[in-house]
């Protein structure tokens, strides 16, 4: 029996090693699989709410932005002194090429019919295609014209001269195609556009005029006069009261790139709809208020409601959070009475928190109603205050995450290193200016990095205010900790369970704006982590 | 405490039958220590047997673990350090102590010397007090010109001497040292070695150490723990160094002292 008899040898060992190793291997790829579910779940996650924050939309106007700028300039040229109007190009030949004193719009084919007794007026800034401004040959001053000269040619001047200095005194005797023909479209839509977007103020007024009810635009008025409005709002006015989108269809990112074809196809079905490629996350998107049309919603409400409610949580929080850490960790004896403390935080830290929401409701919505509503203060109408405010949901939240803040506050109080406390008891400190000055300098990163992560916690809690009351359709901006609010994850809860289409696109919007907060917050908490990198 | 007479006459601090225990364990018994002035005392010992805890006694650094509890009398000046009319802060305040393992704190060489004379209230220049005290622990020269450099960019060596120069700066009447040189390399220890000879001329110095060779070298005094069946801690020998090295009283001490245990 040699010495080794007890341990595999030659070629035994080898294969005993192998197998060894072979474990290790296994082991390796289980664990390498769990990590991919995580990232592929991730994944999916984020791929889902892109999936749905753009793509094509079908949007059904009341009217149609082109119609509304080609009717109202139609109306304008019309209403304009001595017009005549027919469907007979070849009669507005004959009688503009009769008349010095005439002008008129021809379509191509009809100026080439009669070239022999008509002039064609270029206009040197913007040359038309496809309509020509005649007039006739008897006439000697009209040539070369600009486009501004041209536009009050065919509005309400009177005579040649109040269009040029030095042209003739007599009055302008206009010949137009018919209303709606092709010819004075082409023209208007060369002459002004079509898109409302880029008429200026006065024809965004008339438009407005013209196509809202007198009721409506007193209504206006009160909110805000029309001179003290900018061009941009007549814009966003000639919009949401003239043209009237709504969103009839919308299809996911997935479909609008790879089926186009279908989308395009389902989009024919639907009268009078216009497709476009939309993103539902827009600059607008974050800055407008809440809105029961989705064409219009933002979500600048529900952000100002999340920071006002983080902001309460974070005043409370935190102070009280920190000064428990320091109490327990520094001066609590560790006797029954600090274990029993200590055994209920960390047993409050895995509270649901829908129950959190059950005890805000019942002291700080109703018990503390004074307080929380304002009316203690007089800072609210005591008839319509009640205690559903910003003040109650952000107390209720900051008493949700208290025990998380002690929790890793004493974690970070407790890794000062001991040493450090010695040191400065050996010097003859006294335990409040060991605390001071070297415990919680050493600590502030780890108490602010867990802070952090707690109230990032708090931005994204939902259920708490659901019970505490947050107001689901508001539409004003918060004022103070006084007011009504709502909070970004109570938008998307609430916009997720509308019916209407487009509401789930806003969600998905909303859902990347509160990611955004959130990893922004973390980003923080992450930088004060290596800005404080441990020196000992 | 304001002595006004030099009550324990010779001795800087002594313990009279002191007895420490950490909540039911009887850790150290019966101790009986006079600490002679501006002398140096090792305190050595096998692992366990309560050196550390003793040397502990003598600025109630033990008063940080909420177990332990003191009997006996710790006599400074005459008066009992641990009777109830005393601070502890009052206390460590003129026995300083340095640490096994160097521990600056994680700030500038300068605040790291000066910022005990602040809370202690000193009044006079701390620039002055701050080089006196450096110098004082032989690193002046080697950090003269980066003073507002982090404690904790300095060697091993260097940090012990900081927190030596640290302890110097609130102008202690005893150093207490637990194993000061236990974390440093033999050319370091060499040097903490040679400080402590030097600041004898001014300090009481206590040192706990695991090295005989080292007692050997540097204490006027040596005394010796060892356990009993029990575990607890108690003065063997006591003695001027170089007798109770050379002609030791007890066998216990001669085994421990020729390599045989501990």
């Amino acid at each position: 029996m040699t010495k080794n008899a007890s341990f595999p040898e030659g070629q035994d060992l080898n294969r005993f090693i192998k197998r060894r190793q072979q474990k290790g291997v296994i082991w390796r790829s289980l664990f390498l699989l769990a990590t991919t579910i995580g990232v592929v779940a991730l994944m999916i996650l984020l791929i889902t709410i892109i999936d749905d924050s753009m793509g094509y939309v079908a949007i059904q106007y009341k009217v149609e932005p082109d119609d509304l700028v080609i009717g109202f300039y139609q109306g304008m040229a019309l209403d304009a002194p001595n017009v005549q109007t027919s469907n007979d190009m070849a009669w507005l030949a004959d009688a503009i090429a009769g008349d010095a004193n005439a002008v008129g719009l021809l379509d191509e084919t009809g100026y080439q019919a009669r070239a022999d007794a008509l002039q064609a007026i270029d206009v040197t800034d913007a040359p038309l295609h496809d309509v020509v401004v005649v007039a006739s040959k008897d006439n000697s001053w009209a040539q070369n014209i600009s486009s501004l000269e041209l536009m009050n040619l065919f509005a309400v001047t009177e005579n040649w001269s109040d269009v040029r200095d030095g042209w003739p005194d007599a009055p302008i005797r206009r010949y137009l195609p018919a209303p709606d023909s092709p010819a004075l479209h082409t023209f208007i839509a060369q002459t002004y556009g079509d898109n409302p977007a880029t008429q200026p103020t006065e024809a965004l007024l008339a438009m407005l005029v013209q196509h809202v009810s007198a009721g409506k635009m007193r209504q206006l008025i009160d909110e805000k006069p029309l001179a003290a409005r900018t061009r941009e709002e007549y814009v966003d006015l000639i919009t949401e009261q003239v043209l009237a989108p709504t969103v009839a269809a919308t299809w996911s990112l997935f479909d609008s790139i790879f089926h186009a074809e279908t989308v395009m196809a389902e989009a024919a079905q639907i009268p009078r709809a216009q497709v476009q490629f939309h993103r539902w996350i827009t600059w607008d998107f974050i800055t407008s208020p809440q809105s029961s049309k989705p064409e219009f919603a933002g979500v600048r409400t529900a952000i100002l409601g999340s920071l006002w409610v983080v902001f309460i949580t974070l005043i409370f929080s935190v102070p009280v959070g920190i000064g428990a850490a320091i109490y327990l960790e520094e001066y609590g004896s560790g006797g029954r009475l600090d274990q029993f403390i200590e055994n209920n935080i960390n047993n409050l830290a895995g509270v649901p928190s829908i129950i959190y929401g059950m005890l805000g409701l019942a002291v700080f919505v109703r018990a503390l109603e004074p307080l929380t509503s304002g009316s203690l203060f007089e800072l609210a109408n005591p008839t319509t205050a009640n205690g559903r405010t910003i003040l109650a949901a952000g107390l209720t939240l900051g008493l949700l995450i208290l025990p998380i803040i002690i929790i890793n506050a004493r974690e970070a109080i407790r890794s000062v290193p001991r040493a450090f406390r010695e040191a400065s008891y050996g010097l003859g400190a006294t335990q409040w200016q060991t605390i001071w000055y070297h415990v919680l300098p050493n600590a502030i990163p780890g108490i602010l990095t867990g802070s952090i992560l707690a109230i990032s916690r708090a931005f994204g809690e939902t259920a708490p205010l659901v019970v505490v009351g947050a107001s689901t359709a508001i539409f004003m901006d918060p004022s103070g900790p006084f007011s009504k609010f709502t909070t970004l994850p109570i938008q998307i809860y609430q916009w997720t369970s509308r019916p209407q289409a487009a509401f789930q696109n806003l969600a998905a919007a909303a859902i990347i704006v509160l990611l955004a907060l959130l990893l922004a917050l973390n980003a923080i908490a992450v930088i004060l982590r290596n800005k404080y990198q441990r020196s000992y | 405490m304001t002595p006004t007479t030099d009550a324990n006459g010779i001795y800087a601090i002594q313990a009279n039958d002191l007895n420490v225990f950490y909540s039911d364990f009887h850790a150290v018994k019966n101790v009986d220590l006079k600490i002679e002035k501006n002398k140096i005392t090792a305190l050595i010992g096998p692992s366990g047997c309560g050196k550390s805890t003793v040397l502990r006694c003598f600025n109630r650094m033990n008063d940080l673990i909420p177990t332990a509890r003191i009997q006996g009398d710790v006599l400074f000046h005459g008066k009992n350090i641990y009777d109830v009319d005393v601070d502890p802060v009052q206390v460590r305040r003129r026995i300083g102590m340095v640490f096994q393992k160097p521990n600056p704190f994680p700030k500038s060489i300068y605040d790291n010397v000066a910022w005990g004379a602040k809370i202690n209230g000193f009044k006079g220049s701390l620039d002055q007090l701050v080089e006196e005290s450096l110098r004082g622990a032989a690193l002046w020269d080697e950090v003269r010109n980066k003073l507002d450099a982090n404690g904790y960019s300095l060697s091993g060596g260097q940090q012990q001497r900081l927190c030596i120069a640290r302890a110097l700066a609130v102008k202690p009447d005893i150093i207490l040292m637990d194993e000061p040189t236990s974390a440093l390399d033999p050319i370091a220890s060499l040097r903490i070695e040679e400080l402590m000879i030097e600041l004898a001329k001014e300090y009481t110095i206590i040192v706990v150490t695991h090295n005989m060779q080292q007692a050997a070298r540097v204490s006027d005094y040596t005394a010796f723990f060892t356990v009993d069946e029990n575990r607890t801690g108690y003065l063997e020998e006591f003695g001027v160094t170089s007798e109770l090295f050379t002609m030791p009283g007890s066998k216990i001490t001669e085994d421990y002292i020729t390599g045989r245990f501990g």
